[in-house]
């Protein structure tokens, strides 16, 4: 079955595989946000997980450890914001642009030495017979293993925000630091936690583009990505699955419009190129205005520092 | 164990005393980096803090520091004003790219005519098409409630991709032999914004940039507006009982913001850049972002951090070609500077006190 | 008064840098600015491969230094004016965007050379240009394309659309129609120089549509790394050679070679023989290289390529030979005729045969 010249299942199967970085740093950073803690240094984090996860898949052979590495180089870059915004108390805003800045600055540095150099392949998931199924197989059982990672990630994201006591002191850390210290939750030490946990999957997600995407070092490799997480993060008006949906249709029109140009499709290549944008903000502006409550949704005390008097 | 202490009051001496004691840890640990990178730690960090200030070439670069600072200032104290109120404008960049393609086409337009009320006009259409830009997100926020900070920022892109288009083909200078970018207005006297007094670096960017640092004072000082713009980011229901309509606010302060980062794109595109390009932007919207905080969302205080960031990118280019340090490593130290910057600022409204007990 | 006394210091700056660089005679200063980091390991990092060849010529006669990642507009001027400053003998500006600031500070410093990669403005007398005819490798680049497609589909994935990446579509697109009538060429413009994530989907979405060989005019190895995923797609190495790709996908590749023109230019400096010159070197002067065509390709291909690129750097052929006509059909160049320099240097049109608009 074709539209247009394209063939949906090929565009469906590559839609998930671009999504992956910018899905990956955005149910991250939801959790941050979640926890009351603006983070804009996601694509800061994201390059160092590039960086250090591609040195470290080179330097053991494994990608398992340069995925790992790379959570790690994410989570390292994080900690800095955590000290500075919770012990500190310094601007959230600015800080994290201050971790941009930063970590593009210092990606470079450490990745001198591997320009050029290739990382250990890693190989889709073998699903057997189910990866020859008609349609399906190529949409859903041919991929690596961070495509699967990444959509269990928002899963137990959302589990955990919905079910767990874990979620519901994350959300009213969130939502009102004052009274969730006076129940005598640990605000700050939650907060690093999950600003540890950001920084860990937007490294991942970082990670993903030197390993497989690309897969190679380079500086500046991931281009923007981190910002289209941040904004995701707001396009999902903070909910993990929405998340997915951002990531998928912003990965999607991306893809699409690329297939469209190279289809031979009669629309402007200006136009195909801001549609992603475009289109993001149109299907926010439907979804806000539609409940009203969208834009609301954010957690109360986002951005907004915290000291306990006593 | 250590643990902070509020202060009645902001510390007057510390406000004063953090950004030299920033900039001094800034030089400890970033020349412990410069000495990693098997370069002369000190000799690096004269030739970023000192050279372009009292070095050989000081008379060149003291005016490049206004170059390089004008447009940061204007644009951070646009944003200063919609951040103290609370509103999320990160788009700045998009909205200096879409002032300098309208006001750059007005101009071109007429070339090559000769007329003095041609640039006056042109810098209106500069700050049209800021605030053009900026108006997108705000009429969205204050009709359909969507949130600003995705719509402003995903605006960037888009006015990335027309500027291609503008430097590709409804701008592009038709002597050009194909190539992309617009006419270089160095050679439309009337389009042109020259330095006003030769050697020194000001040009009607940076007049307008002090300009705007003295008007957002007053009114922050003085104006009833900027008591509401201060109001609503303390306390916004109390602003409400006040009578400050939120959507007029935000209308307001991304007006302004986008106006103003308009005019900052007119003045470089006609001044020190030139021509319209591909690549006219480098991040001035978003670094202004930072400049904003720096300066505590103060218009003095933007003032000198716009000129602290201007050095550190003026010294860190001269260390980087006469010392052959990486660009890499000055962006990294940029990065510590500003991390030493916000950290110091604790002391201002914290005192350190010891105490035993573990705290939480 | 006050400006003709910062004129008289600016001057005795000038004299200063003069009498020094007179002072230091035994040592020549040669310095480059790049548009990208050199771990691009594309354009600017190739560019640095000349420098790296221009100390490995003359080693301690000469000395280096360069700036990476330099924004073209104002950045670019004051980079280039703290160069001159600094003592630089001779000065390469490495990308198109610079054209006009080389021109405005090489007017300040007439002892000072500037030469200007990509650009056709040559101002001052220490101006010079040089570019390379990139479109050559293109061609041989075709005829490999054309020969070895099963499925008679090529892709190329554009940056932008300026005549030097559509000198490089129509060039190979001419040369595999040459030796394969059947094919047609898919284009995608992916509206960046350098987006390694946004290159690897363009591969892939050419792949998807069917397309067996892929040609790239952006700068990293994103498009190959894509096609290996694809058992029986090959791509082509660009700017460096890419070998880490080969055998295959990588089968051969177009390769800035911009040391020898460097070591020569340096080497007139240092003699006192340099003159203001427009080059516009190819395969003939080394300056594009053919990568070593790997044993993917069947040998009666290989010697097919390299025989073209043979009688290309002898002058014997040259690849935009005629009858050729432009895509609406009208003609372009008559039975032999050859287009001039003038047309490529501004070619925004396809040749007949190609799909697709080129943005404009």
């Amino acid at each position: 079955m074709m539209f247009g010249g394209i063939d949906p299942t090929l565009l469906i199967a590559s839609l998930m595989v671009a999504s992956v970085p910018i899905m990956l740093a955005a149910i991250g950073e939801l959790v941050v946000e979640k926890a009351g803690v603006l983070n804009l240094g996601v694509e800061g984090m994201m390059i160092m997980g590039a960086v250090v996860g591609f040195v470290a898949a080179v330097k053991t052979g494994s990608p398992v450890l340069g995925f790992l590495g790379g959570a790690a180089g994410g989570a390292c870059l994080a900690l800095v914001f955590a000290f500075l915004t919770q012990f500190l108390l310094a601007n959230q805003v600015a800080t994290g642009l201050a971790l941009t800045l930063f970590g593009l600055g210092l990606s470079s540095l450490i990745g001198q030495s591997f320009v050029g150099q290739r990382p250990p392949l890693t190989g889709d998931v073998p699903f057997g017979p189910l990866a020859d199924l008609p349609v399906l197989g190529r949409i859903l059982f041919q991929h690596d293993s961070l495509v699967y990672v990444s959509i269990l990630a928002v899963a137990a994201v959302w589990a955990v925000l919905k079910f767990t006591r874990l979620g519901l002191i994350l959300r009213a850390v969130g939502e009102s630091h004052e009274a969730a210290h006076a129940l005598g939750y640990k605000v700050r030490r939650i907060r690093v936690l999950a600003i540890l946990f950001g920084g860990a999957m937007a490294g991942l997600g970082g990670a993903y583009l030197s390993l497989i995407r690309v897969p190679q070092w380079t500086d500046g490799i991931t281009a923007g990505a981190g910002w289209i997480a941040l904004a995701i993060v707001v396009f999902a008006s903070w909910k993990p699955w929405r998340v997915l949906l951002g990531a998928y249709l912003f990965g999607g029109i991306t893809v699409l419009q690329l297939n469209l140009q190279a289809a031979g499709a009669k629309i402007p290549v200006e136009y195909l190129s801001m549609s992603p944008y475009l289109i993001t903000i149109l299907v926010l502006v439907i979804m806000s205005s539609g409940r009203g409550k969208a834009a609301l949704n954010a957690p109360a005390s986002l951005g907004q520092n915290f000291h306990a008097a006593r | 164990m250590l643990t902070l202490e509020k202060r009645p009051s902001p510390s007057v001496f510390w406000s004063r005393a953090t950004p030299l004691l920033a900039v001094a840890l800034t030089m400890v640990a970033g020349g412990l980096m410069f000495a990693i990178l098997g370069k002369n730690p000190l000799e690096a960090i004269r030739t970023i803090f000192w050279d372009p200030l009292f070095g050989e070439f000081a008379w060149y670069l003291r005016g490049q520091l206004l170059v390089k600072a004008g447009p940061l200032i204007l644009i951070a104290v646009g944003l200063s004003l919609g951040f103290r109120a609370g509103i999320w404008n990160i788009g700045a960049e998009g909205q200096y790219i879409m002032g300098a393609i309208f006001g750059a086409a007005v101009g071109l337009a007429v070339f090559p005519t000769e007329n003095r009320l041609i640039y006056p006009v042109m810098v209106l259409a500069g700050a049209l098409g800021g605030w053009i830009w900026a108006m997108i997100p705000a009429i969205l926020k204050t009709r359909f409630n969507t949130n600003e900070i995705l719509v402003s920022l995903m605006l960037v892109y888009v006015a990335q991709t027309v500027l291609a288009m503008a430097a590709t083909r409804f701008l592009r200078n038709p002597e050009g032999a194909g190539f992309p970018g617009s006419r270089n207005f160095s050679s439309f006297p009337a389009a042109a914004n020259p330095e006003l007094i030769a050697g020194s670096g000001l040009h009607w960017g940076g007049v307008a940039a002090l300009a705007t640092v003295v008007a957002a004072y007053v009114l922050l000082q003085r104006h009833i507006l900027g008591f509401h713009i201060k109001l609503s980011g303390q306390a916004p229901r109390a602003a409400r009982y006040a009578g400050v309509s939120p959507n007029r606010l935000v209308v307001l302060c991304m007006g302004i913001a986008g106006a103003l980062a308009g005019v900052a794109g007119l003045f470089e595109v006609t001044g020190p850049a030139g021509q319209i390009t591909i690549d006219f932007n480098v991040g001035y919207g978003f670094t202004a972002i930072i400049v904003a905080f720096l300066g505590r969302l103060n218009p003095l205080g933007i003032l000198l951090a716009g000129l602290l960031m201007a050095l550190t990118y003026i010294g860190g280019e001269m260390a980087s070609t006469n010392l052959g340090l990486p660009s890499a490593a000055i962006q990294a130290f940029q990065g510590m500077l500003l991390f030493f910057l916000l950290a110091c600022d604790v002391l201002t409204n914290f005192r350190i006190r010891f105490t035993k007990r573990e705290s939480a | 008064m006050k400006r003709r006394h910062l004129l008289a210091t600016a001057a005795l700056g000038l004299g200063l840098v003069t009498s020094g660089a007179a002072m230091a005679q035994d040592k020549t200063k040669a310095c480059w600015v790049y548009v990208g980091p050199i771990g691009d390991l594309g354009w600017s990092y190739q560019h640095h491969q000349g420098l790296l060849a221009v100390e490995a010529a003359y080693g301690d006669k000469v000395e280096t230094a360069y700036q990476e990642s330099v924004p073209e507009g104002a950045d670019a001027e004051r980079v280039l004016t703290q160069m001159a400053l600094s003592g630089c003998d001779i000065i390469f500006t490495t990308s198109f965007g610079y054209m006009d600031a080389t021109n405005a500070v090489a007017a300040k410093f007439p002892d000072v050379k500037f030469e200007h990669a990509t650009g056709f403005k040559r101002e001052h007398p220490n101006v010079s240009t040089y570019n390379a005819r990139f479109y050559e490798g293109r061609a041989v680049m075709g005829t490999i394309a054309g020969r070895m497609t099963k499925s008679n589909k090529i892709g190329y994935i554009g940056s932008f659309p300026i005549p030097e990446v559509v000198q490089g579509i129509n060039a190979s697109f001419i040369h595999a129609k040459k030796v394969n009538p059947a094919v047609e060429i898919k284009v995608v413009w992916a509206y960046t120089w350098f987006d390694p994530a946004k290159e690897a989907d363009a591969a892939k979405a050419l792949i998807e549509q069917g397309v067996d060989v892929i040609l790239a005019h952006t700068d990293s190895t994103a498009p190959l790394a894509e096609a290996q995923k694809t058992p029986g797609v090959i791509g082509f190495g660009q700017a460096s050679d890419m070998i880490d790709y080969a055998p295959s996908p990588r089968v051969s590749s177009i390769i800035d070679n911009w040391a020898p023109y460097y070591v020569k230019q340096v080497g007139a400096v240092m003699d006192g023989t340099w003159a203001q010159t427009d080059t516009w070197a190819g395969i003939g002067d080394g300056e594009v290289e053919i990568g070593a065509i790997t044993e993917a390709v069947p040998a009666e291909v290989k010697a097919e390529a390299e025989a073209l690129a043979a009688s290309i750097a002898s002058g014997a052929y040259h690849p935009f030979t005629g009858p050729l006509k432009k895509q609406d059909g009208s003609d372009w160049l008559a039975e032999g005729a050859v287009a001039d320099d003038g047309t490529l240097a501004g070619m925004n049109f396809f040749v007949e045969g190609i799909e697709g608009e080129i943005p404009k």
